[in-house]
């Protein structure tokens, strides 16, 4: 039985666009109608794949944006130089089809059941995308779990799903970092995150909360050393290094 | 069968004109991949020396000054790398390997190019000398960047260009063929790209 | 460039392995220290995929995708521990 569950999620489906939603300037969500899913949990990823007339083809992983539960959906960053990712940001319609293969992941998971009461999220950039799962799954699931989630992001039209972490879930607290432009009268942080920033927003190392850093590597490095350094067992800190080359 | 996606295709593709520039199952690319099997070094110019070896022992060896006052040229080649990219008259700055390997007496058929990080390449000494290979300390008329091998790397652009090691220090003289890094991993033990020779029994 | 970890090559693990293997904990053969493949450093953009100890940045797992075929390496892993299937 677990070898039919492995082959269903090695398996390359061909997935059809079902909506897209623009998020930001530079970002697109994009749900996805796929003919033989099994479910996946909160913090998984998909694998896609494309390929052109000539053969050619490019595979990009992908964090699922929605819980589990829901229809599967990713969120993709437009990133310039990138050969896969403006094409499903600015290139792919509602009925098209890419190739998907997953869910992928058992490491950067979370669910409802686990143990710690306390849940850290860290995230850069599109990193948030994770952490969307694991917040809409919380919510779902009736969890009572507390959250706090601190987003760092270049500046407020950057952030990805603002409307919905603006929501105040109850037992979620959210704080941003705007890194390069913050909008008058910005109150929030204003940095790059360090370890100074970290003990003023994380739980406090004896609370033996959960940690979830997801971004661009040096951004998780930077997050990762500054919990250990603030006293968090490093078995408790789970990291999830995005990429020019990951996500692109 | 996979389905095409539709309106998908690679960045770049070969304009009809440069077609016999490029080798088989190679497209031509604009800008200059970055690819690593690790962390870049960054080896700072007092620090670096590249010295050739023989048997264990460094037969010769130059410090950056030294090897800057050596006779230097500007190259502009095609390169290729194994993963299909190609590009079109690159132009490098680099001193000669026959200018190095004409300072050591040796009768080896070998080298073994040895870089910071641990990278290694194997070539025939043959593939190195009358002109088919540099240490290449410029590109495009600015100092070789890190990611791009700098310091300096190998330059030999009639093969693959994983043979091109970056951030070079020195080649062990060989009297027999001994793979390195790639190869070892099952990539080709020549590399011309001509031939197609991707990997070991290509 | 950056490096990225082993959750990003958990598909290809999966196609390899047969099973989830981003939880795995692997021990380096040259420096002993042990952790989960999701924390080890990988490169993708090479000739092939490669796998360093986070500790030692030894390399650990190297595989070379050859027309249909998967060349694995493991030489740099002392060991492997996943779980078994239930």
């Amino acid at each position: 039985m677990a070898g039919t569950a492995i082959r269903g999620r090695l398996t390359w489906q061909v997935a059809s666009v079902e909506s897209v939603r623009q998020e930001t300037a530079s970002v697109r969500t994009i749900e996805l109608q796929l003919p033989d899913w099994a479910g996946h949990r909160a913090g998984q990823h998909v694998d896609v794949r494309l390929t052109a007339e000539d053969g050619y083809s490019a595979e990009r992983s992908y964090s699922i944006a929605s819980a589990p539960g829901e229809p599967v959906a990713i969120t993709v960053e437009r990133l310039d130089d990138g050969e896969v990712s403006p094409y499903l940001t600015d290139e792919l319609r509602v009925g098209d089809e890419i190739e998907v293969r997953g869910p992928i992941g058992g490491y950067f998971v979370w669910d409802s059941h686990d143990m710690p009461s306390q849940l850290l999220l860290v995230a850069g950039g599109s990193g948030i995308v994770p952490f969307r799962s694991i917040l809409r799954h919380r919510e779902r699931s009736g969890s009572m779990v507390a959250v706090r989630l601190l987003y760092s992001a270049r500046s407020l039209p950057d952030v990805i799903y603002r409307a919905e972490l603006d929501q105040h879930q109850s037992g979620v607290s959210v704080n941003y970092t705007l890194t390069r432009e913050q909008p008058p009268g910005w109150h929030g942080y204003a940095r790059r995150v360090d370890e100074a920033l970290l003990a003023e927003v994380a739980w406090p190392a004896r609370a033996e909360a959960l940690a979830f850093a997801c971004g661009p590597t040096p951004f998780v490095e930077t997050v990762a050393a500054g919990l250990v350094a603030l006293g968090y067992r490093p078995g408790l800190v789970k990291t999830e290094r995005f990429g020019a080359t990951g996500g692109s | 069968m996979s389905p095409v996606s539709r309106g998908f295709h690679r960045r770049h593709s070969v304009p009809a004109g440069d077609v016999d520039r490029v080798p088989p199952g190679q497209y031509l690319t604009s800008d200059f991949p970055v690819l690593s099997a690790g962390p870049t070094p960054r080896t700072a110019l007092a620090d670096w020396t590249f010295s050739i070896r023989q048997a264990g022992d460094t037969s010769k060896s130059w410090n950056w000054q030294e090897m800057r006052a050596l006779p230097a040229e500007t190259v502009t080649a095609d390169i290729h790398c194994v993963t299909r990219w190609s590009k079109l008259d690159t132009e490098w700055q680099a001193v000669s390997i026959d200018t190095l390997l004409a300072q050591v007496q040796h009768a080896a058929s070998y080298v073994l190019a040895f870089c910071d990080g641990g990278y290694t390449t194997n070539l025939p000494v043959q593939d190195i000398t009358g002109g088919k290979a540099w240490l290449a300390f410029g590109y495009d008329g600015d100092p070789l960047e890190p990611e791009h091998g700098g310091p300096a790397r190998l330059l030999v652009p009639h093969l693959y260009f994983w043979k091109s090691a970056k951030w070079v220090r020195g080649l062990d003289l060989l009297d027999a063929d001994e793979p390195g890094f790639w190869e070892s991993y099952g990539y080709h033990m020549y590399g011309d790209p001509w031939r197609e020779q991707r990997y070991a029994g290509d | 460039m950056d490096a990225l970890d082993g959750n990003a090559i958990g598909g290809l693990l999966m196609e390899v392995f047969g099973t989830e293997m981003t939880v795995a904990v692997g021990t380096c053969a040259t420096c002993g220290s042990a952790g989960p493949v999701a924390e080890c450093i990988v490169y993708l953009r090479a000739p092939g995929t490669v796998v360093r100890c986070r500790a030692c940045a030894s390399v650990l797992m190297v595989v070379i995708r050859r027309g249909e075929m998967n060349c694995v390496d493991l030489q740099g892993l002392a060991r492997l521990e996943a779980p078994a299937s239930t």
